[in-house]
C-alpha cells in the first residue's frame, strides 16, 4: 500500500453487488488508470455500507462524499469532475425523500446520522478481505490483550459486566453462557458461530461477515481462550456466497499471520476454526438443531436441558453465539466493559443491528443504541413510509416476531420492551408495513413459512402450525366462522406452550400480536366478508369509474386475461367472471385520473354478476 | 508475507497501514487542497499536485491529506494551494511552482512556520 490522496470505497456488499457495483468498480479502475491517476487514487472494494437502498455506493474520502445509484455511465464524469477538478458531482448525490437539495456528505445524511457503531465499525472502511486494513483499525489488539494479559476468568468477568447479550434473538447473557461452558470439566470444548440467518427481511448476518469477518473470529478466539477451546465452526447457509467466500479469505489470511492455528501471537495458545455450509433450513438457526447438522445429521432440534454449555458438539460442552454477538466481543475487551455499559438501557446494553426492510424510504442495514425510540428508526434513519401513504405497523423478529402498530411508536427498542409489546427482539430484522398491508395475510404469510419450516419433531409444531395456517386461509379466502378467532387462539397457545424447540415456541407470535393489535380487521374478514386493506383477492373487486375514464386503453393493455372492454376514448369495463384480480389495471391506470378503483364489501358484491354471487359471498 | 506475527509485529503492522487508511478518517494532522478549477490546471496544479504527491512520498508522510477543490476564485494567481494544520487556520498559497510547493511543504507542513512570501492570506471558502 502507497500513500494516495483519495480512497474510493466502493461498497461490495451484496445487495450492491447485485446492483452492478463490480461493474462500477472495474470502470472506476479503468477511468483512473485512463486519466493516470493510479498512483494517487486508490479504489477500495468495501463489505456492505448499509444503504443498500441506493446502491450502488461510492464514498470518496477524505471528501466523505456519498455517491449513490451510480452506473458504469457516470463514472467518467465523475472522475473528471470530481478527482481532477475538484468539483463533487450533484447529481449522483443523495437526495432526501422529502426535499430536493442534495446532501453532499455521508456524515450529514440522516440515515447515517443517528446511528451508533460498534459492530459494524468497519463497515464501508475497510477492505475486508484484506487483513492488514482490519489490522489498522486496532484489530486482533483485543485477541492480544485476552490471549496475554488476561485470565479466563478476567475475559468472561468483562463480558458479563458489559451486559452484552446473545443478538441471535433469545438475549441470554453472553457472560453467563461462557461462565457455564467455561466450569463444565469434560475436555474438548467446542465453539460455534449460528450464521444460519433464516428470517424473512434479515440480513444482518450476512452483511457482518462480509464487511468485517475478522472480528467475528477475533470474538471466537477471546471466547476460545475464556473457556479452553481449541477448535471452532462457524455455520453459514449456503446461500450467502460473498459472505462464506471473504470468510474463507479471512481464515485462510489469519492463519498465515499466525493470528489463528498453533501458538496464536507467540502465546502458547491454539485455536483454529472451519465453515461449517448449511443447506438453508430455517430451523438450523435453533442451536440443537444447528449441532446435529454439524455432526451430519438431519437438522432437528433436541430437548433441553441439557445445554449445548453442558453437552453440546459430539456431547461436549459447547458455546455457541450468533455472528453480532461474536462481532461485539473484540470492541468491548479493547475499550472496556463500562465503555459498553455506557450505550443502551438498564437491560440492553450497547446497539442493536436491524435490517430494515418493506414499506420504507431508505431501506437499509442499520446499527443503532439500545432503547432509541421505535420512531426514531422509522422516521428519521427510514426516512419514512414511501408514496405518501401511512405507517401501519413494523413486524420484528421475523417470523418468531410480531407487529408493533402506530400507538406504539415511542416504544423504546429493547429485549424487554418488545416482549411486553408481543414482539421480539428476533435477530434483527424489521419490516415496515403501510396502510395498504392487510394484517390476516401478513399473519398468514408468515404463518405459512414457520409450518413450511418446521422439522416436524413434534406434534403441536407440526399439527398446530397446519391448522393454523389452515383456519387463516379460511378468513382471508371470506370463509371465516364465527368462533375461528377464539379457536385460533387456543391452538396458538397451545403450540406455543407445547413445542420443543424456539421455532414452534415463537411460531404463533405474529397471530397472536396482530389479533393483540389488529383484531377488527380479522372481524371484519369473518363477519363483514371485507378486507379493509383491500388485499385478500377473494374479498376484493375492481371497478372502472365511468365519470373518470377517459378511455386511454392503458388498463386494457395491462390486464393479462383479456377481462377489460373498451375502445379509444370511450369508457372501459371490467368483466368481473374473468377478473383474476392482479391489479394490474389499478397500477395503470394514471394517478391523476384515478378511474380505477379497489373496493371491498358491499360495493365490491354488488359488481359480481348474479349467477356467480351466490358462490363467493 | 507467511510471516507469523508476534505482538510487537502486530503493533506495528497497525500503526503502518494505519497512516495509510487515515485519509479515510477524514483527519489528518496536515491537509493540502490543491485546487484544481480549469484556470489552475491550465495554470500548471498538475505539476503541484505530483510535485505534493511526490514529496509526501520520498519524506514518508503518513499524517497529510492531499485533496483537490474547485477554482479559487483568483484565477490569474494560480496555481493555489491551502494548507491547513490541525487547530490552525488554513493559509493559502498563491502562484505556486514545484519548487515553491517542496518549500511550503518543509516549511509549514513539516515545521510549522508559514511561508509568508507565497501566502495570499489567512482563510479559506467553505467546501463540502
Amino acid at each position: 500500500m502507497k500513500h494516495h490522496r483519495a480512497h474510493l470505497l466502493v461498497c461490495a456488499g451484496t445487495g450492491c453487488v447485485s446492483c452492478g457495483a463490480f461493474d462500477v468498480k472495474t470502470a472506476l479502475k479503468k477511468e483512473i488508470e485512463r486519466r493516470g491517476l493510479a498512483d494517487e487514487i486508490l479504489v477500495v472494494a468495501t463489505g456492505c455500507n448499509g444503504f443498500c437502498e441506493k446502491g450502488p455506493i461510492v464514498l470518496v474520502r477524505p471528501d466523505d462524499i456519498f455517491y449513490q445509484r451510480l452506473s458504469v455511465d457516470d463514472i467518467p464524469l465523475l472522475v473528471e469532475e470530481h478527482l481532477i477538478k475538484g468539483r463533487p458531482v450533484a447529481r449522483l448525490m443523495y437526495t432526501p425523500p422529502a426535499d430536493t437539495k442534495p446532501v453532499p456528505k455521508m456524515a450529514d445524511i440522516e440515515f447515517f446520522r443517528h446511528q451508533r457503531l460498534i459492530v459494524l465499525r468497519n463497515r464501508g472502511r475497510i477492505d475486508p478481505e484484506k487483513i492488514e486494513e482490519y489490522i489498522a483499525y486496532d484489530g486482533y489488539q483485543a485477541m492480544a490483550k485476552a490471549l496475554t494479559e488476561m485470565t479466563p476468568e478476567e475475559i468472561i468477568a468483562e463480558i458479563s459486566a458489559s451486559g452484552l447479550r446473545g443478538r441471535g434473538g433469545a438475549g441470554f447473557p453472553t457472560g453467563k453462557k461462557w461462565d457455564l461452558c467455561r466450569k463444565e470439566k469434560a475436555s474438548p470444548k467446542y465453539l460455534i458461530c449460528n450464521g444460519d440467518e433464516g428470517d424473512p427481511g434479515a440480513f444482518m448476518d450476512r452483511s457482518v461477515l462480509e464487511a468485517d469477518p475478522h472480528a467475528v473470529l477475533e470474538g471466537m478466539v477471546i471466547a476460545a481462550r475464556a473457556i479452553s477451546a481449541a477448535r471452532g465452526f462457524i455455520y453459514i447457509r449456503n446461500e450467502y456466497p460473498l459472505a462464506i467466500q471473504r470468510l474463507d479469505i479471512a481464515i485462510r489470511s489469519a492463519r498465515e499471520f499466525g493470528l489463528l492455528g498453533e501458538n496464536i501471537l507467540g502465546s502458547g495458545f491454539d485455536f483454529d476454526v472451519e465453515i461449517v455450509r448449511g443447506a438453508g433450513a430455517f430451523v438450523s438457526g435453533e442451536e440443537t438443531a444447528l449441532i446435529a447438522s454439524i455432526e451430519g445429521q438431519r437438522a432437528a432440534p433436541r430437548q433441553r436441558p441439557p445445554y449445548p454449555a453442558q453437552s453440546g458438539l459430539w456431547g461436549q460442552p459447547t458455546t455457541i453465539n450468533n455472528v453480532e454477538t461474536w462481532a461485539n466481543v473484540p470492541s468491548i475487551i479493547r475499550r472496556g466493559a463500562a465503555w459498553f455499559a455506557g450505550l443502551g438501557t438498564e437491560t440492553s446494553k450497547g446497539t442493536k443491528v436491524f435490517s430494515l426492510v418493506g414499506k420504507i424510504n431508505n431501506t437499509g442495514l442499520v446499527e443503532v443504541p439500545m432503547g432509541i425510540r421505535l420512531d426514531e428508526i422509522v422516521n428519521n434513519i427510514g426516512g419514512g413510509i414511501p408514496n405518501g401513504r401511512k405507517f401501519k405497523a413494523v413486524q420484528i423478529g421475523g417470523p418468531s416476531g410480531g407487529c408493533i402498530p402506530t400507538e406504539l411508536l415511542d416504544l423504546p427498542v429493547d429485549y424487554e420492551s418488545l416482549t411486553r409489546a408481543g414482539a421480539m427482539m428476533g435477530s434483527g430484522g424489521m419490516i415496515v408495513m403501510d396502510e395498504d398491508t392487510c394484517m390476516v395475510d401478513i399473519a398468514l404469510y408468515f404463518l405459512r413459512f414457520t409450518q413450511e419450516e418446521s422439522c416436524g419433531k413434534c406434534a403441536p409444531c407440526r399439527i398446530g402450525t397446519r391448522r393454523m395456517a389452515e383456519i387463516l386461509a379460511g378468513i382471508a379466502a371470506g370463509e371465516g366462522r364465527p368462533g375461528d378467532i377464539e379457536k385460533l387462539e387456543e391452538l396458538a397457545w397451545t403450540v406455543k406452550r407445547g413445542s420443543l424447540c424456539g421455532l414452534g415456541q415463537t411460531a404463533p407470535n405474529p397471530v397472536l400480536s396482530t389479533l393483540r393489535y389488529f383484531r377488527d380487521e380479522y372481524r371484519a374478514h369473518i363477519e363483514d366478508k371485507t378486507c379493509p386493506a383491500r388485499v385478500c383477492k377473494n374479498l376484493i373487486s375492481f371497478a372502472i369509474d365511468p365519470e373518470k375514464c377517459v378511455g386511454c386503453l392503458l388498463c386494457l393493455k395491462a390486464c393479462p386475461v383479456n377481462a377489460i372492454a373498451g375502445e379509444r376514448k370511450k369508457v372501459h369495463v371490467i368483466d368481473q367472471a374473468l377478473c383474476i384480480k392482479c391489479g394490474a389495471c389499478f397500477t395503470a391506470c394514471p394517478v391523476k385520473i384515478g378511474a380505477v378503483s379497489k373496493l371491498t364489501g358491499e360495493k365490491g358484491r354488488a359488481l359480481v354478476p348474479e349467477a356467480t354471487r351466490a358462490t363467493t359471498s | 508475507m507467511t510471516k507469523k506475527l508476534t505482538i510487537q509485529d502486530l503493533a506495528a503492522m497497525r500503526d503502518k497501514t494505519r497512516s495509510l487508511t487515515v485519509l479515510r478518517d477524514g483527519a489528518g494532522r496536515a491537509k493540502v487542497t490543491v485546487h484544481m478549477g480549469t484556470c489552475g490546471i491550465a495554470a500548471g496544479a498538475r505539476d503541484i499536485m505530483e510535485t505534493l504527491l511526490e514529496e509526501i512520498r520520498s519524506r514518508g508522510l503518513q499524517d497529510v491529506i492531499v485533496t483537490t477543490s474547485g477554482c479559487a476564485g483568483l484565477c490569474n494567481r494560480e496555481p493555489m494551494a491551502t494548507v491547513e494544520i490541525k487547530d490552525q487556520p488554513p493559509v493559502k498559497y498563491v502562484r505556486l511552482t514545484p519548487d515553491k510547493m517542496r518549500r511550503v511543504i518543509a516549511e509549514h507542513v513539516l515545521d510549522g512556520r508559514i511561508v509568508a512570501e507565497y501566502a495570499l492570506a489567512v482563510g479559506s471558502e467553505t467546501m463540502y
